[in-house]
Formats: C-alpha cells, sequence, structure tokens
C-alpha cells in the first residue's frame, strides 16, 4: 500500500471534478493507479484496496442493463419512463436510464452506449442502444 | 462459534398501537404510549428504566427527545439508525449493554404517524446525488430493479411474487390487529395498480401509523416479571450497500451473511426455526430473505412460496402478523418482527398462533435492500 496521497484532499472533491468533466462532455469514472481496479461514483479513495491514488479514466461508454424497471406516470406529467442499472464495460454499475427506444423494449442484457443529456439541472449520463 | 451472549438477554414486556390510526397524534405519542404498556405488562414503569434504543422518523436525535419526553436520564442510550432493521441491532447493542452490566433495564421504541400525517411512505433521505437525475420512486424503483434481476436469473413470475402477498393476507385475516383484511387472489395483486414495474401496488407494504416498544433485561432477571421471558439466542447485522447501483449481487443480500453468523451465535440451523417474522416491504424481499436465510435454495423462492409453505398451515410459518404486507407499515417496520415473534414464543396469539413454537426468527431490512440484521428468540426451554 503506497503512502497517502495528499493531493488528493485539496482543492474540489471529486464530485466537482466529476460534474466539470461532464461539462465539458466527457464521462469519466475512476482508477487505481495501485491496483487498477475502476469505480464509480468518484470518491477520495479506491473503494477495493484503500489507496488515495487515483486518475481519472474516460469511460468507454460502452455497458450493457443489469437490471430495470418501468415507472408509472400519468400521460399529462410526461407518461411512463425507465429506470436502469447499466454495468459499464470497465466493471462499475450506476442507475440511469435507456433512451431512443420504447420502455417495453429495454431490457435485461441489451448493450447501450452512454450519451451525456441536460435537462436543466446540470448534465448526467443516460444510454441508447448501441 | 456460539455466542458468550447466547441467551443472556430476554424481552419480557411488548406492546403496539395505532395500527388503524392515530390522527392527531406525533410519532413520539405513540412510542410513549407503547413505552409505558411495554412496561406495565412487566410490571415496571419509566422510573425504571435506564437505557433507550429506538428510532422516531421525525427527530435524527429521537432518543435524546424520547429520553426527556419520559422524563428519564439514562445511563446508556443508541440512536443507531441503518433504516427499518435499527431495531434488530439494537437489541444486540442492548444485550452487550446488559451483560456488561452498564444498565439494567433497557427500552426499545418506535412510533410513525405517516399515513396520518403525510398519506405515503414517508423517507427520511432523499434519492442520493447519483440516481435523482433518474427519478426513481424512493425505495420501491430499487426493489423493482432487485426483482427484475431474479425474474431474469431465476424465471420467478409476477404469480410467485404474488403469492407472497396473498400469504401474508391470510395470515392478516386472523390477526385482529391487522389494518387490511378481506380475501386478496393471485389475480388481486397482479390487476392492481402498476407503482414501478415489475412491482404492483399490492406488492408493496402499506402506508399505516403504528408504533411498538420492547422492555428488555439480563437473563438473570428474566424470570422475575409477570410475562414468559422470550430470550436472544443470537444476532448479527450486515450491510453491502446504500445505493442500489452499488449492491454486488442484485440476488443475494447481506441477509445471507447475517443470518449464517446469527445462527452460529445461536448454535442453530434453518430447520431449528419454528417460525420466521420478516421485513416484507416488497414481495421480492420475502423471496430473496428466505433464500439467503437459508430455508430455500438460492432461486428457488418462487417456487417454495407457490408451494404454500408459508401459508397457514405450511411447513414454515412467515409472518404471521400478516407482515408489512397486511398488518401494518409505518416505516421501519423491523421492530413489529420482534413484537410478533415474541407473542408466538409465548403462545398469545390466538387464531394464528403456531403450535409448540419454541424458536423464532425475526428479520430486518434496512435502505434499499442495504441492511440486514438477523434476530433468533427463544423460550426457556432452547437455553
Amino acid at each position: 500500500m503506497s503512502a497517502i496521497n495528499e493531493a488528493m484532499f485539496k482543492g474540489d472533491g471529486p464530485d466537482i471534478v466529476y460534474q466539470d468533466l461532464l461539462a465539458q462532455g466527457k464521462f469519466n469514472i475512476q482508477k487505481c493507479k495501485d491496483c487498477g481496479k475502476t469505480q464509480f461514483y468518484p470518491r477520495i479513495l479506491c473503494t477495493h484496496c484503500g489507496s488515495t491514488n487515483l486518475d481519472w479514466l474516460a469511460a468507454s461508454g460502452k455497458g450493457e442493463v443489469y437490471a430495470r424497471s418501468v415507472i408509472s406516470r400519468k400521460p399529462e406529467a410526461g407518461g411512463p419512463y425507465n429506470v436502469v442499472i447499466v454495468t459499464l464495460a470497465e466493471g462499475p454499475r450506476l442507475m440511469s436510464r435507456v433512451d431512443g427506444v420504447p420502455n417495453e423494449q429495454v431490457k435485461i442484457g441489451m448493450k447501450v452506449k452512454a450519451k451525456i443529456v441536460d435537462e436543466g439541472k446540470g448534465p448526467f449520463v443516460v444510454f441508447t442502444p448501441a | 462459534m456460539v455466542s458468550p451472549l447466547r441467551g443472556k438477554s430476554a424481552i419480557v414486556g411488548v406492546a403496539t398501537a395505532g395500527f388503524k390510526g392515530a390522527p392527531g397524534r406525533e410519532p413520539i405519542d405513540l412510542a410513549a404510549e407503547c413505552g409505558v404498556k411495554a412496561l406495565a405488562e412487566a410490571g415496571l414503569t419509566t422510573r425504571d428504566v435506564d437505557a433507550v434504543f429506538g428510532a422516531l422518523p421525525d427527530d435524527p436525535l429521537s432518543v435524546l427527545g424520547f429520553a426527556e419526553y419520559l422524563g428519564i436520564k439514562p445511563k446508556f442510550m443508541d440512536n443507531n439508525r441503518v433504516g427499518g432493521s435499527s431495531f434488530l441491532t439494537h437489541t444486540e447493542i442492548a444485550t452487550m449493554a446488559l451483560e456488561a452490566g452498564i444498565c439494567d433495564v433497557a427500552l426499545i421504541y418506535y412510533g410513525s404517524c405517516q399515513k396520518s400525517k403525510l398519506g405515503k411512505l414517508g423517507a427520511a433521505v432523499d434519492n442520493p446525488r447519483y440516481e435523482a437525475h433518474y427519478k426513481p420512486i424512493f425505495p420501491a424503483t430499487s426493489y423493482a430493479l432487485a426483482m427484475s434481476r431474479h425474474m431474469h436469473e431465476f424465471g420467478t413470475t409476477p404469480e410467485q411474487f404474488a403469492e407472497v402477498a396473498v400469504a401474508a393476507r391470510k395470515w392478516a385475516n386472523m390477526n385482529p390487529e391487522a389494518v387490511m383484511q378481506g380475501p386478496l387472489s393471485v389475480d388481486d395483486v397482479l390487476s392492481s395498480r402498476m407503482v414501478s414495474e415489475p412491482l404492483h401496488v399490492r406488492d408493496c407494504c402499506l402506508v399505516t401509523d403504528g408504533g411498538a416498544a420492547a422492555v428488555m433485561v439480563h437473563k438473570k432477571r428474566a424470570k422475575d416479571f409477570p410475562k414468559k421471558p422470550v430470550y436472544l439466542l443470537g444476532s448479527a447485522s450486515a450491510t453491502t450497500h446504500r445505493n442500489i447501483a452499488a449492491m454486488d449481487n442484485f440476488v443475494v443480500s447481506a441477509a445471507a451473511d447475517s443470518g449464517k453468523r446469527a445462527y452460529a451465535a445461536a448454535g442453530l440451523k434453518p430447520s431449528d426455526i419454528d417460525l420466521v417474522e420478516l421485513y416484507d416491504a416488497f414481495t421480492i424481499n420475502t423471496i430473496l430473505f428466505l433464500e439467503d436465510l437459508g430455508f430455500c435454495k438460492k432461486g428457488e423462492g418462487g417456487a417454495f412460496i407457490q408451494s404454500g409453505a408459508i401459508n397457514p398451515g405450511g411447513t414454515l410459518p412467515v409472518n404471521t402478523n400478516g407482515g408489512g404486507l397486511s398488518c401494518n407499515h409505518p416505516g421501519m417496520y423491523g421492530m413489529f418482527t420482534i413484537v410478533e415473534a415474541v407473542r408466538q414464543l409465548r403462545g398469545e396469539c390466538g387464531e394464528r398462533q403456531v403450535k409448540g413454537a419454541e424458536i423464532a426468527l425475526s428479520h430486518g431490512n434496512g435502505g434499499v435492500l442495504s441492511s440486514q440484521a438477523t434476530n433468533i428468540w427463544g423460550t426457556e426451554s432452547t437455553l
């Protein structure tokens, strides 16, 4: 285990750095310089080995739907929408949504690719069929 | 290894109140009502209490407010809050404190008026930062996601999930305290409103008011009270995540871990358990936890339910009060898994009584399948 990386505790925290990258159109996850594993959401340490030597890694954007739900909502409020858990090609999972396909066609196991959108409350990652 | 804490504490008083509504009352009023009633059952008063443990929906520091409301100055208090499973950790911590001689009479409390005050499931927490954009319903969508995975991996069907709710209703129909009674069929569940697919509204717990309390003392005093003591034989808790996306495997909960350690602490195995009271916030919970706690194999929960095993008259009585699905659900249901286990082991449950029950397992769930806590209870003959 390497020494504590003090740089990790200076300046903006990992969430702000992540959001700034998203605003530049870049979807990044974190990769540990010591154990080589990846993680999402951004933190100040590696969840796999405890190291603070983390790098940002541009995510490939490739993923697969691991779990899915469709939430009921009245048509006048926008109608039903899906919520999924995606396993990224790099390993970590995140909650997201699959756009560009009817909800009933969002299936577990389907290949998807990431896209950054902003609906007025800051940028975030959704997916479309790959 | 069997725990040195095995059987070192016992519950000697319990009480419940307000399931069918407590309009005009505060959560702490209900908690205190249950507190004085549980103490009265043990022939005690608030003057005898020197340790308090519990949770209220509207006060993160509720243990302080509760002691103040009762007018007591306890020597030991614990506000451990891990969701609806919290109370099953309080029993474990109370046992440590009693065995260490730090306190003599522990009072565990809960009260909520979410039905009267909010009219919906009250969440003490918001959607986490990395989930908010996707507008999941908290907490239902997280459970729906886990359910989708169980269906995908094992072919578990909507009908099998519906059977969980039907079994709960059959038990509720024998419990005068249960909020929902009357017939409920698989078709009724499947034709009920879809909330977060694949969860129908009848796959989801109720929204009710309600409170409960329990009085816990050391084993050496347990027989000094009017009611038959119910001993804590083993307990353990575990967590795997806070946000559902961080759950390593959506079809195996931390109950597999808490259960394993609780059985070891008690020196018991699943086949020794006479009845199970588990936190059925959603129908997926019952299936997942019965698998994880070793009552059927992983992936076979759906078939186990469909066989009628958990129905009245089945091989494994589960949620004999009607559970969160049909008895009551004020928001943190775990406390009621303890109270029903105690009442069953005392033999007080009338029409729904499990005959000859000596060992009961209570299991609490918190967050979004995040926190799991298991308590195993026994009568004096099991010590």
